[in-house]
């Protein structure tokens, strides 16, 4: 049985298990305590002395956030010692922090704007040298030293859940600074673009390279026929940044949205997800049959394809050839659509709505474009769309549903959940075994692959065929993965990969939420369940049975990995240096 | 009869920047010229603690003293002491205040108030002989405690013998073991904290340097009572000679069974090895110790979990200083009463300082816990040098405060430092005298600790700048009223707020000169005048015009051409041009240009 541990929080008698911090003993008697370098289970150092609390008998305030709970303490969380310190310490932390709070990305969720509101504060009396001034900018990922607050929230995430260490504390005292290993600038060291910092960041010290600018232009441009995709991930967390509940489905207003911005078309990226499982499933069942490179690792992650092509630069043939969904769409939408509606190519720009900042730099790779042509224009990420919305003055909570364009429309219950790890494998698990038996299945759930457990093993067995599968996410899981297939130990057929944890849902690109709401709300787990509530919610839930793929092969690809596929729809990869 | 006579001769590091290895080597040819190599023997020892005066020469058995003993003085040293039989009085150590030349090392003025325990051997053996360690009764407490007691009855005795730690907080020494012996694990650690890093402290030096043996003795002592197998010394990369001596102790330890596996066939097992400091200030804090042996950055961690729980990567670990493990040898071989019997009630035994600025003794002495302030500077290191005036004393380093004229007489000890707002610290301890500028040493060690910060708490990384930017503010003569207040906010939000004991003492020295010289601080912020004429926008250098002979020396000297004058013609100093610089000052002959 659980030791329990009697204390008081502020003369409140309140019972907890041994092992329960201070701050998570008072958030069960409703007492808030503030935080700033906090993040659950990533990054506990009790360093931004914000959570000080009174207990009784030490001398120095403690911190709550670190601070285990013991028999018989007595706590104070709002003492006149307790208020006056963290006042101060806020007021220090402010007056080596760039206050251009109005011009800021991150006005209005900025952890510590709120804070200097919770805590009431009236003036910044402290003033003195601002220890960062550097601004580096990235394809996808701009960091601004004059924001940062050295919470190293970004170094641990990188280190501990990523396991990339491309971010790390350089420097000491007032020039200590969260910064790219050897004081490189980030892309030229081990970041994968994967934006886990960027979501993790309390402050604006890091978010993604806006081209919202440039998406704007092209719609404005009359010249130009304009496409917006959006990926499936989206839906379930733009909401969010409309004030929605976390995990509130908003595809109806997303598409309703993007229609009155003016694009010439809304279609889904969901439409690919469904071809990719045709393309995929069909690249590994051939690889089964003819005996080549295995386990096949999916493709869709372009943080992951980052992480391989620097991590395990040996082993990019194990990587499926399939570019990511969004490549796809974009590929066909200037060959396939443009042909069947008279346009011209060049004349068409596609802009694609995306959770993750590494989407900008698969964009940018040279594989993905087709005679000079880039196969997507611009990636912005879901907090960019929701940018261009609000700054178009729309009203996002109150305008009406509406249904993707034609051609292109969202596709099945397999597709969305790409968005979910686990997502892609039980999509091509439903395909899968149809083609291997021939027969349609009644199955069509596999709850072993859906959750946030880092890594999920699975194994069907299906017309004489045992299937191993892996599903891994989070660079930790991945690298634990990576190491058996560079080992030659790996049992698996397949592997999903997806580089940041919980898969897409909780993107780089997507709204931020703040540490305190994390530590008590699997956000994770939330907005998976809006892609798994359309699944089971659609009719159609095997990617094989999307019309509109069906459509596609018989008027253009002719059948999955076909020559025109080859041509459009795959990709190649190449090994990169870790650090230059 | 072989080797009637030692010469001892220092080479500590103090020393050995005096050039003591040129004056080995002299005094060897000069012994071999004399043929004097069967009964004359030069030994190269550790630390005297008179650096003051070195390099320093004691000839035994008779405890001859000789000091600031040059090369060229070899062949007449020999001569005159071994051929003659005469003292050399050339080099004969002379007292600063009865002007007596000294015969015996132990009858002069430094030596007559200090108790040895820690320094024992300083001085006494050659640090890289494990012979001679042996010779003076090295690791016979080892034997003692592995084959006579149990680890418990260690740790009772360390308890009851009131040793406290000598690193800083003084915490009870055996407390911390019975901790580590009590808590529960597999791998245990004893680490050594020989991180020194206090302005002007170098007493841990000392003791690695002159008797190695005794530390590493003590830390298997130490293995022994808490149940661990395997030590760390986290010393400086900075201190090449104590970690040369240190190691050398350690392999020839290793090699004479006194580490290593079945220790004198008792079944113990104790390695220890050294991981070097790259010399952050920080590292010295237990935990941000702890971190860099581990190979992290040099960072404090959260306490609770205490090291005696979770150490060492997660083990148990005990983490003492050099002088406190210096203590342990003696503890045991001459028993808890005798160690508690010196000292105050509650601060036992003895304690090193390391004393330097203005003061005619600078070295290392080391006193019973109980002595006065009073009798430190004034009896045992001869007072101020120049006949200028005591200030102030700071004790505690960066982290400790000063000490005024008022509170000379109180005893030290840990609780009554720290009741007249200082703290023992390591035992550095600087005089100040008249001429120092009180807002200035604030600013002196707000400065290093703003390069030593490590960075990982607000509170320090930018209270401890917002602190230096005010007082450079104030130097500058552009203090405001307010400025004060801000400082004492920002000091109390260090005290309360920061992560470890760096950050919360680390506005000590200002609070501390603000009590007690808040005058010099409202002199500079009011009148805008630096008392002591230190602070350089504060200072006018002025000719007195009485006094001026006109001579020209200060005006040929001046590099700014500041000073107006012509022969037989009283100068003037143009403040506009004048860049503070002194040299005038120091070129008059007539001491007509003063500071105001």
């Amino acid at each position: 049985m659980e030791k329990m541990v009697n204390l008081k929080i502020n003369g409140i008698p309140v019972t907890v298990p041994d092992g329960t911090t201070v701050l998570e003993a008072a958030r069960t008697l409703n007492i808030k305590i503030p935080t700033l370098c906090y993040l659950k289970g990533i990054n506990e150092i009790g360093a931004c002395r914000m959570c000080l609390v009174e207990v009784k008998g030490a001398k120095a305030l403690q911190p709550a956030c670190v601070y285990p709970v013991a028999e018989g303490i007595e706590i104070l969380t709002n003492s006149e010692r307790v208020r006056k310190t963290r006042k101060k310490n806020l007021e220090l932390i402010l007056s080596d922090h760039n206050r251009e709070c109005t011009s800021c990305i991150r006005s209005n969720n900025c952890e510590l704007q709120s804070m200097a509101k919770e805590l009431g504060l009236e003036e910044v009396t402290i003033s003195g040298e601002i220890s960062g001034s550097l601004v580096e900018v990235n394809t996808a990922i701009v960091r601004d030293e004059s924001k940062c607050i050295f919470c190293k929230r970004c170094i641990a995430v990188c280190n501990k859940v990523q396991s990339l260490g491309a971010l790390a504390a350089a420097n000491r005292g007032f020039k200590a600074v969260a910064q790219p290993v050897f004081g490189k600038a980030l892309e030229d060291v081990n970041c994968i673009q994967c934006g886990q910092c960027v979501i993790n960041c309390p402050v604006g010290a890091l978010y993604e390279k806006d081209e919202t600018e440039k998406a704007l232009s092209f719609i404005d441009n009359p010249n130009l026929y304009t496409v917006v995709v959006t990926a499936p991930a989206v839906r379930a967390a733009l909401g969010e940044e409309f004030g929605y509940e976390i995990g509130t489905d908003v595809t109806g207003k997303m598409v309703t949205a993007g229609k009155m911005l003016g694009f010439d078309k809304v279609f889904d990226v969901n439409f690919a997800a469904d071809l990719t499982i045709m393309e995929e499933g069909t690249e590994l069942i051939g690889r089964i049959q003819n005996g080549g490179t295995l386990p096949m690792i999916t493709s869709c992650s372009p943080g992951w394809i980052n992480f391989c092509e620097k991590n395990y630069p040996e082993q990019l043939a194990h990587l499926s050839t399939c570019k990511s969904p969004q490549g796809m769409i974009g590929a066909l939408v200037k060959t396939h659509f443009a042909k069947m509606n008279n346009l011209d190519p060049k004349d068409i720009r596609v802009i694609s709505i995306m959770p993750c900042t590494a989407k900008k730099t698969e964009v940018a790779r040279p594989q993905l474009a087709n005679n000079g042509m880039p196969d997507i224009d611009v990636v912005l990420t879901t907090r960019e769309y929701a940018r261009i919305i609000k700054g178009a003055g729309i009203d996002f909570k109150n305008i009406p549903d509406s249904a993707f364009d034609e051609y292109y429309d969202e596709g099945t219950g397999a597709a969305v959940i790409f968005g979910a790890t686990g997502g892609v494998m039980e999509a091509a698990l439903r395909t899968a075994i149809e083609v291997i038996t021939g027969e349609v299945s009644d199955k069509v759930d596999y709850p072993q692959v859906r959750g946030v457990e880092g890594i999920k093993e699975f194994e069907v067995t299906a017309g004489g065929l045992t299937l191993k599968a892996c599903v891994a996410h989070g660079g930790a899981n991945i690298k634990k993965v990576m190491d058996e297939v560079k080992a030659g130990t790996s049992p698996y057929h397949f592997i999903e990969i997806m580089a940041c944890p919980g898969g897409c849902v909780n993107g780089g690109g997507q709204p931020i939420v703040d540490a305190q709401t994390k530590a008590v709300l699997d956000i994770r787990a939330e907005r998976a369940k809006v892609l798994y509530n359309r699944d089971a919610n659609n009719p159609l839930r095997k990617s094989h049975d999307n019309p509109s793929v069906k459509r596609i092969y018989e008027e253009f690809l002719e059948k999955p990995n076909g020559h025109v596929s080859h041509e459009l729809l795959h990709t190649h990869y190449e090994a990169k240096p870790k650090y230059r | 009869m072989a080797n009637v006579h030692e010469i001892r001769v220092c080479g500590g590091t103090g020393c050995h920047n005096n050039k003591s290895a040129d004056l080995i080597k002299a005094l060897k040819k000069a012994i071999r010229a004399a043929g004097l190599t069967e009964t004359v023997k030069v030994v190269e020892t550790g630390c005297f603690g008179l650096c003051e005066k070195g390099p320093i020469v004691m000839v035994c058995p008779e405890e001859t003293f000789y000091s600031q003993v040059a090369e060229e003085d070899a062949e007449e040293l020999i001569n005159s002491h071994f051929v003659k039989g005469e003292l050399f009085q050339k080099r004969l150590y002379k007292t600063i205040k009865d002007d007596i030349k000294r015969r015996a090392f132990s009858d002069t003025e430094f030596y007559k108030k200090q108790t040895h325990i820690a320094l024992k051997n300083g001085g006494l053996i050659d640090p890289e002989n494990i012979d001679e360690y042996l010779a003076v009764g090295g690791y016979t407490a080892l034997e003692k405690v592995l084959k006579e007691m149990t680890p418990a009855e260690v740790v009772d005795v360390v308890t009851k013998s009131g040793l406290r730690g000598r690193g800083g907080g003084g915490f009870s020494t055996g407390q911390k073991w019975k901790f580590a012996m009590l808590a529960q694990g597999d791998k245990k650690y004893v680490a050594c904290n020989a991180d020194e890093g206090d302005p002007g402290a170098f007493m841990d030096r000392s003791i690695l340097e002159g008797d190695p043996h005794a530390v590493v003795e003590a830390m298997a002592i130490a293995a022994f009572a808490i149940g661990a197998d395997e030590g760390y010394v986290y010393v400086r990369a900075e201190y090449p000679t104590a970690v040369k001596h240190l190691q050398k102790a350690i392999d020839d330890a290793m090699e004479y069974g006194l580490l290593g596996e079945d220790i004198l066939g008792t079944g113990f097992n104790f390695t220890l090895s050294i991981r070097l400091g790259a010399g952050a200030f920080v590292c010295g804090e237990e935990t941000a110790l702890l971190n860099s042996i581990e190979g992290l950055r040099g960072e404090p961690r959260p306490r609770p979990p205490y090291p005696a729980n979770k150490g060492v990567f997660g083990c148990p670990t005990i983490l003492n200083n050099v002088e406190t493990y210096a203590n342990i040898t003696t503890i045991i071989n001459e028993g808890w009463e005798k160690f508690a019997a010196l000292g105050t009630e509650k601060s036992k035994g003895t304690k090193v300082f390391a004393i330097g600025g203005k003061i005619n003794n600078t070295g290392l002495l080391e006193i019973a816990m109980g002595t006065t302030l009073r009798e430190i500077i004034f009896d045992i290191c001869g007072g101020i040098p120049n006949g200028r005036k005591f200030k102030a004393a700071q004790t505690g380093g960066p982290s400790g405060g000063c000490i005024t004229e008022k509170n000379l007489d109180v005893p030290i000890d840990y609780d009554n430092l720290v009741a007249i707002g200082s703290m023992m610290g390591s035992g550095g301890l600087i005089v100040m005298d008249e001429d120092n500028c009180m807002v200035d040493v604030a600013r002196f060690f707000m400065d290093f600790i703003v390069d030593e910060s490590c960075g990982k708490c607000p509170t320090c990384r930018i209270g401890t700048k917002r602190m230096l930017e005010i007082l450079e503010k104030i130097c500058e003569g552009k203090g405001e009223l307010a400025d004060i207040d801000r400082l004492q906010d920002i000091a109390q939000t260090l005290a309360n707020g920061a992560l470890c004991a760096l950050g919360q003492s680390a506005s000590n020295p200002v609070l501390s000169t603000l009590a007690h010289f808040k005058d010099e601080y409202l002199a500079h912020i009011v009148d805008k005048k630096c008392p002591a004429g230190v602070c350089k926008n504060l200072t006018d250098y002025v000719i007195l015009e009485d006094k001026c002979k006109a001579c020209g020396l200060c005006r040929k000297n001046c590099p700014v051409d500041a000073i107006i004058g012509e022969n037989k013609v009283v100068h003037v100093i143009d403040q506009e041009k004048c860049i503070k610089c002194g040299t005038c000052l120091a070129n008059c002959a007539f001491d007509a240009i003063i500071k105001k």
